[in-house]
C-alpha cells in the first residue's frame, strides 16, 4: 500500500501540535498499526493507549481526521493513498498525553447510578424468576458496551455546550436502560434519569449511535424508551392517572 | 507549539474534512420544500377533489389528503366534493378569517403536530435548522446555558397524544383510498387510486414505528415472558419494532407521497392532466 502520511496530535491539555510522520503501511494494517510503527521507528516517546487490539477494550479510542473512531478497528485501506491521516485525541476530555485523554468522569458518572438491585418476591417458577431468552437479550443488547466512551465524545451536550454536570452521557443512560429493564431489578431510577442523569438534555441527534463500534442502537432502544418512560412518571396525564387508581 | 489543537467550542469548528454539510443540506432543503408547498396547497381551498366532472355528485372520488376529513366546505369554490361530504356542512361565518376558506387549516395541525415532536425528525431539525449540532463532531451554535429539552422544548412530550390522532388519520385516509376506487358509485381503477392507496400504506409504516406506540405496546414492560399478556405485548412489540428500524426510511417517503398525492388530485382537478382509469 505503500508510504502514507499523518499528521499526528503531540502534546499535552495546555499547548501541542500535530505532527507530521510517514510510514510504510502493508496490506492489512489498522490506524493503530500505522501508530505503532511510528512510535517504533520515529517517536519513542509519543504516548499511545491500546490493549485489546481486537475492538473489545476500548482503549484506543482516538479522533481520525476530525471522526471519533477506534484506531484498532480503522482500515487504511478505507482511505485514499493520497489522503493525510489525522489522529487527535477525544475532544470531550483533557489531554494527558498525545492522543491519550483522562476519561475518568466518565467513572464518576457511573458511580451516581443505583445499582443492580434484585427483587426478593418476584417468580415465574418454583425457583424464583428465571429469565427467558427474550428478556436476556433485550439487557445483553447494552451489555456489549466496551466504554470505549466515544459516544460521551461525540455527544454535544458533553463535547459543546459543557453541560457535564447536566447529563451522564449516552454510555450511562444505555447503563440505566440495561438496569431498568431487567425484569428482576426493583429499584425506582425514573426520577433520578429525569432530574439528576438528565435525560431531557438529549435532544436525539444520535451521534452516539453512529460511532458506536458495536452497534448499540443507543438512541432507539435506550434513551428513547428512557425518556418515554420519564413521560409516564411526568408528563402524561393518563398514564399518571391509571398509576394512582391501579398503585402501579 | 500552539494552542491546543482542534478543542475551540465555536460554530463549526471541526477538523472533519468529508463533506458532513451535505446531509443537513438535503434535510434543510426537503423539509422546506415541504413546508412551502404544503401551506401554499392549504391555503388554495380548491382543486382537491375530482370525480370525473367538477363538482361532481356520486359516491367515490380523489380527495387530497391534506384536507381529509373536510369539516366544511365553500360552495364557492371550484374542484370541491359536494357538499354531502363535508362533516358540518357550508363554510361558518366565523371562520371568515381562515385564509383561502380552506379546510385544510383545521386538520393540518394534527399531522404537523405528530411529525414535529417525531424522534426521527427531532433528529434532522435539530441538525438542520437549529444547528445542536449541524453534523456528528461538528460545533454547534454555544449557548451559555444549554437546557436540551427540559426548557422551552417541554412540549416534545407531546408526541404520544400526537401519535394517537395520528393514527385516525391512518383510519381515514384508508376510507379515502377505499373511495379512489369508486366513481359515482362504480367501481374502477385509475392512477390515482394507486396513489391514494399507497399513501395510507407509507404513513401507516411511518405511524406504526413511532417510538412512542413502540413503548407504549410493549416497551414499557420490563418482562416479556412473565405473563401470557407480556408475551402478546412482546409480539406486537416486535411488529413496531421492525417499522421502527426503518422509521426515517417511512418518514420521508410518506412525506414525500402525501404531497404528491395533493399534486397529482391538484393537477387533474384543474384539467392540467387527464387521470388514465378505468372509468372512461
Amino acid at each position: 500500500m505503500g508510504n502514507r502520511k499523518f499528521k499526528i496530535y503531540r502534546g499535552d491539555n495546555t499547548k501541542g501540535e500535530l505532527v507530521d510522520y510517514n510510514c510504510d503501511v502493508t496490506e492489512g494494517m489498522v490506524v493503530l498499526d500505522a501508530m505503532h510503527r511510528i512510535q517504533a521507528d520515529d517517536a519513542n516517546d509519543m504516548a499511545c493507549r491500546w490493549n485489546c487490539k481486537a475492538g473489545k477494550c476500548g482503549s484506543c479510542s482516538v479522533e481520525i481526521n476530525g471522526r471519533p473512531k477506534l484506531a484498532c478497528m480503522t482500515r487504511m485501506n478505507e482511505y485514499s493513498p493520497d489522503e493525510t491521516i489525522m489522529i487527535t485525541p477525544l475532544k470531550a476530555f483533557p489531554i494527558i498525553k498525545d492522543t491519550v485523554t483522562d476519561v475518568s468522569w466518565n467513572y464518576k458518572q457511573n458511580l451516581k447510578i443505583k445499582p443492580f438491585s434484585p427483587a426478593q418476591n418476584k417468580n415465574n417458577t418454583e425457583k424464583g424468576l428465571v429469565m427467558q431468552q427474550v428478556d436476556v437479550e433485550r439487557t445483553q443488547h447494552f451489555r456489549k458496551c466496551i466504554e470505549c466512551y466515544l459516544c460521551q465524545n461525540v455527544c454535544h451536550v458533553i463535547r459543546d455546550q459543557d453541560a457535564k454536570e447536566k447529563f451522564v452521557g449516552p454510555r450511562f443512560m444505555i447503563r440505566l436502560a440495561s438496569l431498568e429493564m431487567h425484569p428482576m431489578d426493583d429499584a425506582d431510577r425514573i426520577p433520578a434519569i429525569k432530574e439528576d442523569h438528565g435525560s431531557g438534555m438529549c435532544n436525539i441527534t444520535r451521534c452516539c449511535t453512529e460511532v458506536c463500534p458495536e452497534d448499540i442502537q443507543i438512541t432507539d432502544d435506550g434513551i428513547i424508551p428512557l425518556k418515554e418512560r420519564v413521560v409516564d412518571r411526568y408528563f402524561d396525564p393518563v398514564t399518571m392517572l391509571y398509576r394512582k387508581l391501579f398503585k402501579k | 507549539m500552539t494552542e491546543v489543537i482542534g478543542r475551540e467550542k465555536s460554530f463549526l469548528s471541526t477538523l472533519r474534512e468529508d463533506r458532513w454539510w451535505i446531509s443537513p443540506m438535503l434535510v434543510l432543503f426537503g423539509l422546506l420544500s415541504f413546508i412551502v408547498y404544503s401551506t401554499w396547497a392549504a391555503w388554495q381551498g380548491e382543486y382537491f377533489w375530482w370525480s370525473g366532472a367538477l363538482n361532481a355528485e356520486g359516491f367515490g372520488g380523489y380527495l387530497s389528503p391534506f384536507y381529509s376529513p373536510t369539516f366544511f366546505l365553500d360552495i364557492t369554490k371550484e374542484g370541491i366534493p359536494p357538499i354531502s361530504h363535508a362533516l358540518f356542512g357550508e363554510w361558518p361565518n366565523w371562520l371568515w378569517w381562515l385564509p383561502g376558506h380552506s379546510p385544510a387549516w383545521l386538520i393540518l395541525i394534527f399531522p404537523l403536530s405528530f411529525r414535529f415532536t417525531c424522534y426521527y425528525y427531532r433528529k434532522a431539525y435539530y441538525r438542520a435548522f437549529t444547528f445542536s449540532p449541524p453534523a456528528c463532531a461538528v460545533g454547534g451554535i454555544p449557548q451559555k446555558d444549554y437546557k436540551g429539552e427540559t426548557g422551552v422544548l417541554l412540549f416534545q412530550n407531546i408526541h404520544r397524544y400526537a401519535m394517537y390522532f395520528a393514527i385516525v388519520f391512518i383510519f381515514l385516509l384508508s376510507y379515502d383510498a377505499v373511495m379512489a376506487f369508486f366513481r359515482d358509485g362504480e367501481f374502477g381503477v385509475g392512477v390515482g387510486s394507486i396513489i391514494l392507496l399507497i399513501n395510507p400504506i407509507l404513513l401507516g409504516g411511518y405511524t406504526f414505528g413511532c417510538h412512542s406506540l413502540r413503548h407504549l405496546i410493549g416497551g414499557r414492560m420490563d418482562c416479556f415472558s412473565c405473563s401470557h399478556s407480556a408475551e402478546h405485548s412482546h409480539s406486537r412489540w416486535k411488529i413496531v419494532t421492525y417499522l421502527n428500524r426503518r422509521h426515517q426510511m417511512f418518514a420521508w417517503c410518506s412525506l414525500v407521497w402525501v404531497g404528491l398525492s395533493d399534486v397529482y388530485v391538484r393537477l387533474v382537478s384543474m384539467g392540467v392532466i387527464t387521470d388514465l382509469n378505468t372509468w372512461v
